[in-house]
């Protein structure tokens, strides 16, 4: 016999179901005077630090057909690249830019969008750059566990080439799928993120 | 001090057929490992100003006629802890659930039990220094759903965790302990080990009951841990 180590389980995840809004955005789905307003709408104000630019983009199931019922989150470092959190080691984060988002995709064409700032870089634990990069979450209803991805952004280029993360990833298509490509719109950058859950072009999950 | 990996043999995993919409929402492709970083080590921080006196009472929090929400009334308490067994103080949780018929307040619900026009079925609270969490609600109804011909989930409420990190969200379901409809669910049956389902199944305290008011459930959650800051230099990571 040996000692016990003594680790708890992590509580296994369960499927959102097709009503996670009841309990993320219930303004939105018409439960109103429950509390004021759903979190994680807005990103940004006027006294935002960095670069404002748009993330859109549209979640596809295997058939290639939108996904309507989903909840997105996004997470983030401010343009500085440091988070808006109390693990944050590096320094403190602009206070005016909580760096968390959250929005139901629209139940038409699986779209979501965020108006937020451009981050900027965050250093690996041994201190190499990682390229600029949104955490980006999903749960939905048929997804048993929430789905882990980045968005990189297409015209950081020199950047994505050394992410340690991008490294990691053999294809170079594969790789594309975390690439999110700029367009710009009333003068603001915009970067489209597409999220196929599975099959062709099927973007890169992460277990981290 | 990274994160511990998931236990993915423990979680449910992406493709079950006998919960039939995860078939095309599940990813074919293996999943990217990566140690955490700054990205995942940290997440958002919600303050208690955020709350208003009844986010953490489903019986009252939407009274529109006047009364009080219509059901078994229960108490369901716990603490967040990490799998080192360290608490999870200062972290926001939501709950949402069916009212006691097992209808759901959503525009997407078509299920023919009536709406209780003093439930709406969401709720929130923020952990305590200890990690110690508590919401008053009615128990929820078990309710059918369009997977197999005549599949009923079990009476649940759903969970949603923020941790410390964005490493640790979480979403879940609490079941109640007892009911015979668990062990039928195809969503429950995702899981692929029972003691894992066992640990989503709130046990009822009768030291906790409110006497002639109310029963109580215990549900603790469990969070992803992390590693001490040994040899924290270490260039090829800790």
């Amino acid at each position: 016999m040996v000692q016990s180590l003594d680790y708890l389980k992590e509580s296994p995840s369960q499927t959102a179901g097709p009503y996670v809004h009841i309990g993320t955005n219930p303004n939105w789905v018409e439960i109103t005077g429950v509390w004021k307003a759903d979190l994680g709408l807005v990103l940004v104000g006027p006294q935002t630090r960095g670069e404002r630019i748009l993330v859109e983009g549209r979640l596809f199931d295997g058939l290639g057909e939108p996904v309507r019922d989903a909840l997105v989150e996004i997470w983030q470092a401010d343009a500085a690249g440091l988070h808006n959190s109390p693990a944050e080691t590096r320094g403190k984060a602009d206070p005016a830019f909580a760096g968390w988002g959250r929005q139901p995709v629209s139940g038409v064409d699986g779209s979501f969008r965020f108006e937020t700032v451009r981050p900027g870089s965050v250093p690996m634990p041994d201190g190499r750059p990682q390229a600029p990069h949104i955490t980006v979450w999903i749960v939905a209803r048929g997804i048993n566990l929430g789905l882990h991805t980045r968005l990189y952004f297409a015209d950081e280029a020199a950047a994505n080439a050394t992410d340690p993360l991008l490294q990691r990833i053999p294809s170079p298509e594969r790789r594309q799928t975390l690439i999110a490509p700029r367009t710009e719109r009333d003068g603001l950058p915009v970067f489209t993120f597409d999220i196929r859950l599975q099959g062709e072009r099927e973007t890169v999950f992460l277990d981290i | 001090m990274s994160y511990f990996p998931r236990d993915r043999a423990w979680h449910p995993p992406a493709l079950t057929p006998s919960y039939k919409t995860s078939v095309l929402r599940a990813p074919q492709q293996a999943l990217l490992s990566m140690p955490t970083t700054a990205s995942e080590e940290t997440g958002p921080v919600f303050g208690h100003d955020l709350l208003g006196p009844d986010d953490n009472d489903l019986i009252r929090n939407f009274r529109r006629a006047g009364g009080e929400a219509i059901g078994q009334r229960i108490v369901v308490y716990g603490r967040v802890l990490d799998e080192t067994g360290r608490p999870v103080p200062g972290t926001l949780l939501e709950f949402w659930q069916a009212n006691a018929g097992g209808r759901y307040r959503h525009k997407n619900e078509g299920y023919r039990a009536a709406l209780d026009p003093n439930f709406g079925g969401c709720g929130r609270t923020i952990t305590d220094e200890r990690g110690a969490y508590h919401f008053r609600t009615v128990k929820p109804g078990a309710y059918p759903w369009p997977n197999g011909v005549n599949d009923w989930r079990p009476a649940h409420i759903h969970f949603s965790v923020f941790g410390h990190a964005f490493a640790q969200r979480l979403v879940t379901q609490m079941y109640f302990e007892g009911d015979p409809m668990i062990w039928q669910c195809p969503i429950v049956r995702t899981i692929p080990d029972r003691s894992a389902v066992e640990q989503l199944v709130a046990a009822l305290d009768r030291q906790a009951t409110i006497p002639m008011d109310s029963l109580a459930y215990k549900f603790d959650i469990v969070l992803r841990g992390r590693r001490s800051t040994m040899f924290e230099n270490r260039m090829e990571g800790n």
